[in-house]
C-alpha cells in the first residue's frame, strides 16, 4: 500500500497534464450528473469553511477599507479617504519597495537551491545521498521564528560565528544587525535555505519523470551533461518550475515570522514588510479601515502577480 | 569512460557542499545550545561546548510556562490536523468523483485560495473570528487554518487515480456513496492521509502570526509565541532562547524521523500544475 504513492501519484500526473484542463470532465461518466446531495455533503464543511474564513472576511474586508473603522463601535464611511492617504504614505511605499526587493532576491535563490538539490539526489553519480536527504529536509521542519533564531545567532554582530570567522581572517565586524541591507540579506539567506526542502520535493518527481530515452537520443548526439539539463531537463520540468515560482513569490510576499525573529522588521522600520505593515496599522494602531485598504492594495497585487505569471506561462507553453 | 570518474567525484563534492550549507547552521545552533551562558560569547568561540550543560534548556523549561505551550501547541496542531483530513478526503473525493458545474467552480475556489493567503485579510478574519466568540481560545486558532488547497488537491489527485470501475462495481453491489466512500476509497488513500497529516502537524506547529493575532493570555500561548517573545525582549537571553528553541523542535523531528518516507514520496505540486 505504502509504495502506492509515487505509481499513484506518476499516474494520475500522467493523464490531466497531457490532456490539459479543459478535458478532464470528459472522464465522468453521464451517470455523475445523477448525484448532487452527496457531492454536496462531502464538500459541506470545506465549502461552509470557505465561506465564513475566505470569503465573508475578503468581502467585509473590502467594506471596511472605505471605512474609519477601529475595530469597535460604529464604521463610518469615509470614501476613498483610505486609498488616497495610502498612496502618500511613505511607510507604505517603503514596505511595499521593500517586499518587491525580498521577493525579487528570495525567489530566484530558492529556484536555483531547490533545483540544484533536486538535481543532485535524483543524479546517479552523486553519493550519499539518504544521508543529504535528511539534512535537506531539516530546514523545513524548523518554523521561521526558530530558523530566525538560527541565522541570527549566527550573524550576530558581537558575538556570531560569521564575524569571528571573519574577524579571525583579519577581516573588520560586519554590522549584520545595524545595516539594514545586511539584515535584509541575512533574512533573504534564511527564508531561501528554509523554503528549499519543499520545493526540491516538487523538483524531484518531476525530474524522475523525464523520460530517460530524451537523454540517451542525446548522449548519441554527443550533447555534455549541461546541454543534457538545459535542452531537456529544464523545458521537461517547466509546468513544475513555473509552480515553484508563483508560489514562492506568494509566500515571499506575506513573509512575516522570519523578519520578527532575525531583526524584529529592523534596524529601526527599514526592514518592515507589507505583512507587518499590516498588521502594525491594524492591530497595534487598531486602524481596521485603514488595514483594510493596504490589505486590499496587496491581495490586488498578489492576484496581478499570478495572472501574469499565468500569462507568460501560457504563452511559453504555445 | 574514463569520464565517469570527474563525473561522480563532482556530484558528489556539490552535494556535500549543499550538505553542510544546510547542515551547519542547525549543528552550530545545537552545539551552542548545551554551552553554559558564560562559554557562548567568550572568544574564541570553539566548536563543541567546553563544559556541556543542560542549564539552558532546563532554565528555559522552567522560567516560562513551557508546559503548557507544548500542551497548547499540541491541542492545536492535532486538531487542526484531524479536521483537515477529514475535510480535505471528503472535498478532494467530491471533486474528483462527481460531475457538477458547482463542483468545477468550487475547484476554482479552493485554488484561489492558494492565491490569497490568510495574511492577507488578516484584519476582518480576525474581527469575524472574535465575533464568533472565538478570540482567546485555541478553536479560534484552528478554525480558519483547516481548510487547505494543497491538501484537497492531493486527495482529488489520488482519487481521480482510482478506477472508475471500482465504484461503479460497489455501486451495482448496492452500496451507498458514502459507505463506499468511507469503506473502499478512504481505507485506499492510507499514504495520502499520512502524507497531509504530517505536513498539516508541520504547519499547525509552525504557526506564528495567526496565533499571534488571535491569542492574548499568556495561558493559551502557543510554542512560536513563547519563543518569540524570548526573542522580542530588550536583552536576549541567549541561553534560555537557544534551549527553547532546540525543545520546540524535538515533536516534529521526532515525528518526521518516523514518517520521513511519507514526506519524501509526496508529489505536491501534482494536483496545481493543471
Amino acid at each position: 500500500m505504502v509504495d502506492s504513492i509515487p505509481r499513484a501519484a506518476g499516474r494520475a500526473e500522467d493523464t490531466p497534464d497531457r490532456s490539459g484542463p479543459r478535458r478532464w470532465p470528459r472522464r465522468r461518466s453521464r451517470r455523475g450528473h445523477r448525484y448532487t446531495l452527496v457531492p454536496l455533503l462531502l464538500i459541506s464543511s470545506n465549502l461552509a469553511l470557505f465561506l465564513l474564513f475566505f470569503v465573508w472576511p475578503a468581502v467585509i474586508g473590502v467594506g471596511y477599507s472605505f471605512t474609519s473603522y477601529t475595530g469597535v463601535g460604529s464604521a463610518p464611511f469615509v470614501g476613498l479617504d483610505n486609498y488616497q492617504r495610502l498612496l502618500n504614505d511613505d511607510a507604505f511605499y517603503a514596505a511595499l519597495i521593500r517586499s518587491l526587493i525580498f521577493t525579487a532576491a528570495v525567489v530566484p535563490l530558492t529556484f536555483v537551491a531547490a533545483l540544484s538539490a533536486a538535481v543532485l539526489l535524483v543524479s546517479p553519480h552523486s553519493r550519499g545521498k539518504p544521508i543529504a536527504r535528511v539534512v535537506f529536509f531539516v530546514p523545513w521542519l524548523i518554523s521561521p521564528i526558530i530558523a530566525g533564531v538560527i541565522w541570527r545567532w549566527i550573524f550576530g554582530e558581537n558575538f556570531g560565528l560569521v564575524n569571528y570567522v571573519i574577524m579571525a581572517l583579519g577581516g573588520e565586524a560586519v554590522p549584520w544587525q545595524s545595516n539594514g541591507n545586511l539584515s535584509l540579506a541575512i533574512v533573504i539567506i534564511a527564508s531561501a535555505w528554509g523554503n528549499t526542502a519543499i520545493n526540491m520535493l516538487m523538483f524531484v518527481p518531476a525530474i524522475k519523470n523525464v523520460p530517460a530515452a530524451y537523454y540517451e537520443a542525446a548522449s548519441l548526439d554527443g550533447a555534455g551533461s549541461w546541454a543534457k539539463f538545459r535542452h531537456i531537463t529544464l523545458p521537461s520540468i517547466a509546468p513544475t518550475s513555473f509552480i515553484v515560482i508563483l508560489l514562492s513569490t506568494l509566500g515571499a510576499m506575506k513573509e512575516y515570522a522570519l523578519f520578527q525573529a532575525v531583526n524584529g522588521g529592523g534596524p529601526g522600520t527599514e526592514n518592515n514588510l507589507l505583512i507587518q505593515y499590516i498588521f502594525t496599522t491594524g492591530f497595534r494602531r487598531a486602524q481596521v479601515g485603514y488595514a483594510s485598504a493596504a490589505s486590499f492594495v496587496l491581495m490586488l497585487l498578489l492576484m496581478v502577480i499570478a495572472v501574469v505569471q499565468l500569462v507568460i506561462n501560457r504563452r511559453k507553453d504555445s | 569512460m574514463d569520464n565517469l570518474l570527474p563525473k561522480k567525484v563532482w556530484a558528489t563534492a556539490a552535494l556535500w557542499f549543499m550538505v553542510a550549507l544546510y547542515g551547519i547552521p542547525v549543528l552550530w545552533f545545537l552545539l551552542s545550545s548545551f554551552k553554559p551562558a558564560g562559554e557562548l560569547f567568550s572568544y574564541p568561540l570553539t566548536i563543541f561546548p567546553k563544559h556541556p550543560t543542560i542549564s539552558g534548556f532546563t532554565e528555559a523549561w522552567t522560567s516560562f510556562d513551557f508546559s503548557r505551550y507544548f500542551g497548547n501547541t499540541l491541542i492545536v496542531a492535532v486538531s487542526a490536523t484531524l479536521i483537515t483530513i477529514v475535510t480535505s478526503a471528503t472535498c478532494g473525493y467530491a471533486l474528483a468523483k462527481y460531475t457538477n458545474w458547482w463542483l468545477r467552480a468550487f475547484t476554482i475556489c479552493i485554488l484561489a485560495t492558494t492565491m490569497l493567503p490568510g495574511e492577507v485579510i488578516l484584519s476582518p478574519l480576525f474581527l469575524i473570528v472574535r465575533d464568533l466568540g472565538l478570540y482567546n481560545s485555541l478553536a479560534g486558532v484552528v478554525a480558519p487554518s483547516v481548510i487547505t488547497a494543497t491538501g484537497t488537491f492531493m486527495f482529488r489527485q489520488f482519487f481521480l487515480s482510482v478506477p472508475r470501475d471500482l465504484l461503479e462495481a460497489a455501486r451495482i453491489d448496492g452500496s451507498g456513496e458514502l459507505s463506499s466512500f468511507i469503506r473502499i476509497m478512504l481505507p485506499l488513500s492510507r499514504p495520502i492521509i499520512m502524507t497531509l497529516a504530517i505536513m498539516s502537524f508541520q504547519w499547525r506547529w509552525n504557526d506564528y502570526i495567526w496565533p499571534l493575532v488571535i491569542l492574548n493570555d499568556p495561558k493559551e500561548f502557543t510554542l512560536q509565541i513563547g519563543v518569540a517573545s524570548i526573542v522580542g525582549a530588550e536583552n536576549v537571553n541567549w541561553s534560555v532562547l537557544l534551549g527553547a528553541s532546540v525543545l520546540s523542535m524535538i515533536p516534529l523531528v521526532v515525528i518526521y524521523l518516523i514518517f520521513q518516507k511519507y514526506v519524501m514520496n509526496a508529489d505536491l505540486s501534482a494536483g496545481l500544475k493543471e
